[in-house]
């Protein structure tokens, strides 16, 4: 389906040294200190606002935006914040060459679009590039060549996600 | 190519268990047998069923059920109203409640026949895959997920890989399942599972009894596993059957199943073992620590609180007396183990042992929602399955077998059950 595709600018989460950041855990994502704040539109603010270097990424970032990350990408605890704070800021996508196994669940569960990508050459992206990602192929392309492959979603994630969420998919289920 | 006991239960329980091949990685509709919420988590599954669905709650109330095994009965208004929610909620939707007379959820799931072999089961419970003790499918998760599973009856699930455990050698008093289950764990380790489904083999496992089958599944979450099966025995079979009031089958693996790993240990001549604070997986043999001193012990939680772990306690303390400023406490895991103690006069000994507290069944001092915490400073020795920095307290907690447990509360320092019986 065309109208799928996810297209966005991305930011790539290097340390102050260019690298790719790995084990980002919820803490750095969304700090414990706002784990009283309920709602989502509030949650923004505070994403990725315990990680060095990148405090400043919620004024920094536009609705529509892409996160690029290293390794076992939202480590730790189980929060919902950690996911909802993208949803929040109108993050599109968040790619990463893998995710904590209780983030990806609740990324899923929440409709958020995420892609493993254990082979990401992060080299070829920078900060501010285009790119889009076909859900049912992995396909990431960048001015339409593709660059590489990210794993498809699974059949079930791509159904969460066509509903919105797992409760909208129950919603649907229930019609 | 063969499949394993995960596989098999998933293609039964998916695609109306038709032809499609649950593979590792892939994922799968997975429908739920049972699914739980306690008296935590339930509150909250109950505000996203209201605030999401228009009536219409449960798939099927017959298969949705409360358990309150953390508050019980509530010691807080908090609880009281918690739990007030939870079965109004049930009131108006026709589930059942498990409510505060009758222990720890995942036990009492196994005692009814509620959940057998070959079952899958969810809950708002980070040990529910000890449900792997009779070869069931059962998995912890949060209160969203749980909402669904009332709602729909189904989770989706990402099929894990497995690994195979095998335990070798035979061991007696005063080593217990307890024990084995920490020879295991200090072979694998925090990460030794994780992500992964795994099986016990070997003669060890088959000499092991359901309680003691029960405390090694409890300790699965601890190693980063999904779900450890330990495949059923007749006995196993027998006593389940029972209480669900009809035959239930084992589901097993097919002999040409291909494991990721393959792991071997041996038990042979076990002696007892303890895990220092503050973690479950610094295990040492009970040797190198004796005559440490220590304040408070708690036997009981969804690890050692079974009927054999009463029994073994019984045998330490039968005759003899708690030492002068160590305060005991027992809480058995359900209200069918607890009558039994008392019908069999357990309970006698373990109260003219001395400064003896018992507590309503259920989770004890290792949910914080029971009485039973320790202080600033205060050094405990536990059957729990947690010694995180703070889990039942500031204190320091070691984890012990009940007759590890048993033999300490009588010398007033950490000894090996043989230094009493």
């Amino acid at each position: 389906m065309e109208g799928e595709i996810i297209k966005g600018r991305i930011w790539v989460l290097r340390d102050g040294e260019g690298n790719l950041i790995d084990d980002i855990d919820t803490d750095m994502i969304f700090h414990n200190k706002y784990l009283h704040i309920t709602d989502v539109a509030e949650m923004g603010k505070h994403a990725l606002g315990n990680l060095e270097g990148w405090e400043d990424f919620p004024e920094r970032a536009t609705k529509g935006d892409i996160v690029m990350a290293g390794k076992n990408f939202g480590a730790g605890s189980s929060r919902q914040q950690a996911v909802d704070c993208f949803i929040s800021l109108g993050i599109k996508a968040i790619i990463a060459k893998s995710f904590g196994a209780i983030y990806k669940r609740n990324a899923i569960n929440s409709g958020l679009a995420i892609f493993e990508w254990p082979d990401m050459e992060e080299d070829k992206f920078g900060d501010g590039d285009i790119i889009s990602v076909e859900p049912d192929t992995g396909i990431v392309r960048r001015d339409g060549k593709e660059v590489g492959r990210a794993k498809p979603m699974s059949e079930v994630q791509r159904d969460i996600y066509r509903a919105g969420n797992l409760f909208e998919y129950g919603r649907r289920q229930q019609d | 190519m063969g499949k394993t006991v995960i596989e098999k239960i998933f293609q039964r329980h998916s695609n109306g268990g038709g032809e499609a091949e649950p593979e590792p990685g892939s994922v799968v509709w997975l429908d739920l047998d049972v699914r739980t919420a306690r008296d935590f988590g339930g509150p909250n599954v109950v505000k996203h069923l209201k605030g999401n669905y228009d009536g219409n709650y449960l798939e099927n109330p017959e298969k949705t059920f409360f358990t309150f095994d953390l508050s019980v009965p509530a010691k807080t208004i908090k609880y009281a109203i918690n739990q007030q929610i939870c079965r109004k909620f049930a009131g108006e939707t026709g589930m059942d409640v498990f409510d505060v007379d009758a222990g720890i959820g995942t036990h009492v799931l196994m005692e009814k026949g509620i959940v057998v072999p070959g079952s899958t089961a969810v809950g708002t419970d980070s040990h529910y895959n000890i449900l792997g003790a009779i070869g069931a499918f059962g998995q912890g998760m949060g209160d969203m997920d749980i909402a669904f599973a009332f709602k729909t009856g189904r989770t989706w699930f990402e099929v894990p890989e497995t690994m195979k455990i095998n335990v070798h050698g035979t061991y007696g008093w005063p080593a217990t399942p307890r024990d084995l289950t920490f020879a295991v764990m200090k072979e694998l380790g925090s990460s030794g599972m994780l992500g992964m489904a795994a099986e016990y083999y070997g003669d060890a496992i088959d000499d092991l009894s359901l309680d003691g089958r029960i405390t090694l599944a409890s300790q699965t979450t601890e190693m980063g596993g999904i779900i450890a099966f330990i495949p059923p025995d007749e006995k196993v079979l027998d006593f389940i059957s029972g209480r669900a009031g009809r035959r239930v089958e084992g589901v097993y693996a097919d002999s040409d199943a291909s494991y990721a790993r393959e792991v071997d240990i041996d038990v042979d001549g076990l002696e007892p073992m303890i895990a220092s604070p503050p973690k479950p997986t610094d295990i040492h043999p009970v040797s190198e620590l004796e005559g440490t001193e220590i304040d408070s012990v708690f036997i009981g939680s969804c690890t050692n609180g079974r009927y054999e772990d009463m029994l073994a306690a019984a045998r330490i303390l039968k005759g003899r007396k708690v030492r002068k400023g160590v305060n005991l406490r027992i809480t058995p895991a359900t209200k069918e183990v607890w009558m039994r103690v008392i019908k069999e006069g357990i309970v006698d000994i373990f109260m003219e042992a001395g400064a003896v507290v018992f507590t309503n069944s259920g989770c004890g001092g290792c949910a914080e929602g029971m009485p039973g915490l320790v202080g600033e400073g205060e050094v405990e020795l536990s059957t729990t399955n947690r010694n995180y920095r703070g889990k039942q307290g500031p204190g320091s907690i070691y984890l012990v077998s009940p007759a590890t447990a048993a033999a300490s509360a009588v010398k007033g320092y950490i000894a090996s059950p043989e230094e009493v019986v």
